[in-house]
């Protein structure tokens, strides 16, 4: 299929929904109007890549996100912290719509990426998976080979020219810290592979179809302190090319890598500011108890 | 739900150190003019040799902070604590070096007949000892105004001392068998005015640790 194919290499994709934008911009406004009460330093400098707006999450009954609105930046990393069950993984798995297969789920407000509404019903939700990565906590890689894993995602959209494979696996594999582990046995199965070298497989997986953002839910939880290391260092590298959402539980992790964090907690977000500033100096209370270890 | 942490009661014990530090630093200074106003070199040596204890808990508080960093790696107003501790002790230790300093001038002092009475130097001497004492009742309760007052009281003494070294400049130039005193009184005030300094930056200290704003080298120099 040439038409995918010279999509995959057009780069991201715009999104034709005209409604969505609209709505987008009008939002926008009020939030920037809101977000002039921060201190200089504690507000995001880059333009928001995802925006979430006034979003409430129910499982059924149960509504489980209060009324969330939180800008995620572009090219940078976005830790969510908060304690078991306040709603971050929820929101995170909202950010691409994996939610949506779940029986009796359903949510009010919007989320935006790039101005254009993910729920809007005339988006392609395979395309928004594609823009939108997501790497578990659980390393999950297709019993097949190396290659075959991260192959899978250009393949699943039509690509069949081998070198140009070739050429987005190994990137791939660079670009999650994996090829020169790997270069010379990508036929092998993945699943002689180490725990952390599953994970960054999966992160090449996930490069492989180009997102724009990659969503992680405690990626490293599960990975010795080298391999969290090597993740942790790549994100650094990753930011550079697209925008990297992490939920994790672990607060110096949060602190090492992102750039902007937030606290949320019973379904709420208490608190979002630049992560040296909310490690510092927290302006709620919560957030302070939280940090330093005095709840949760 | 707020959780006890063994933490807490390391972090109370830092403070505790850092309060006899404290303690001690403030008695240094106090002894220091009381040995230059008596002229009591006995005195005077006994400051001199104490200065030494302070060094001591200098190293035992930077040896806590490490400590705490590396095994708990604090955050937010815990981190502050931790890296005003470090910093504050390291006040502490030069307010007492130079306590040292002004009992070895008041030594050679009193060797010779007194100059003139001293009345601007117990001045300066008891403004900046208040300076000193306030500035670590702000940190014990962790009292930003009461900062604030500090850093603003820095002017007086800095006034005081410009007072002073024009007058014990006019003693040179009037007759040259005062230099050697006057210069010495005029090492003790300048001595005096760095305790000042000091007590200014331990108050700082204070404001960047209740609040999380850091004052220094600000202009106003008391930002709100």
């Amino acid at each position: 299929m040439p038409d995918q194919q010279s999509r995959m290499s057009s780069g991201p994709l715009v999104l034709a929904t005209p409604l969505g934008v609209k709505m987008g911009r009008e939002t926008m406004k009020r939030e920037e109007a809101a977000d002039s009460s921060f201190s200089k330093e504690n507000v995001v400098q880059t333009k928001p890549k995802l925006r979430v707006q006034r979003f409430s999450f129910f499982y059924g009954p149960v509504k489980s996100l209060f009324n969330i609105d939180v800008g995620i930046p572009e090219h940078e990393v976005t830790a969510f912290i908060g304690p078991s069950g306040c709603g971050k993984s929820t929101l995170l798995r909202c950010m691409n719509r994996l939610n949506d297969l779940i029986e009796g789920a359903r949510h009010e407000g919007n989320i935006l990426i790039d101005d254009v509404d993910i729920f809007d019903p005339r988006i392609d939700i395979t395309d928004l998976r594609k823009r939108v990565g997501m790497v578990f906590q659980k390393s999950n890689p297709f019993p097949k080979s190396i290659y075959e894993n991260v192959a899978y995602g250009p393949r699943l959209q039509g690509m069949r020219n081998r070198p140009m494979l070739d050429d987005i696996v190994e990137r791939s594999l660079r670009g999650a810290g994996l090829w020169e582990e790997v270069k010379d046995r990508l036929h092998k199965s993945a699943l002689g592979l180490s725990g952390g070298q599953q994970q960054r497989l999966c992160i090449a997986r996930a490069l492989a179809v180009k997102p724009e953002v990659l969503l992680m839910d405690e990626p490293c939880s599960a990975l010795d302190p080298i391999a969290t290391g090597i993740i942790e260092e790549l994100l650094f590298s990753l930011k550079k090319e697209l925008t990297v959402v992490i939920v994790t539980h672990n607060m110096q992790q949060a602190a090492r890598v992102s750039d902007s964090t937030a606290f949320m907690y019973l379904g709420q977000l208490v608190e979002f500011g630049r992560t040296k500033q909310l490690f510092t100096n927290p302006s709620k209370k919560q957030t302070e108890d939280y940090i330093t270890g005095r709840f949760g | 739900m707020v959780q006890h942490r063994h933490f807490d009661e390391e972090l109370a014990e830092l403070k505790t150190k850092l309060a006899r530090m404290a303690g001690l630093a403030e008695d240094q200074i106090d002894k220091a003019l009381t040995a230059l106003v008596t002229r009591d070199s006995a005195l005077a040596c006994r400051v001199i040799e104490r200065d030494h204890k302070v060094n001591a808990m200098d190293v035992e508080i930077d040896e806590a902070c490490i400590q705490l960093l590396a095994l708990h790696q604090p955050a937010a107003r815990d981190l502050r604590l931790v890296t005003t501790a470090m910093k504050l002790s390291t006040e502490l230790e030069r307010i007492s070096d130079l306590s040292e300093s002004i009992c070895e001038r008041a030594i050679e002092l009193n060797e010779e007949p007194q100059l003139k009475p001293y009345i601007d130097i117990p001045r300066m001497g008891s403004l900046a000892r208040v300076m000193v004492k306030e500035s670590i009742d702000a940190f014990v309760k962790e009292d930003a105004k009461l900062a604030r007052k500090v850093v603003m009281d820095d002017d007086f003494v800095d006034d005081l001392m410009e007072q002073l070294f024009r007058e014990l400049l006019s003693f040179m130039v009037e007759n040259p068998q005062t230099i050697s005193r006057a210069i010495r009184l005029s090492f003790i005030a300048k001595s005096l005015e760095r305790v000042a300094d000091h007590a200014t930056n331990i108050a700082e200290l204070v404001v960047y640790l209740v609040e999380g704003k850091i004052i220094r080298h600000t202009s106003p120099p008391v930002p709100l």
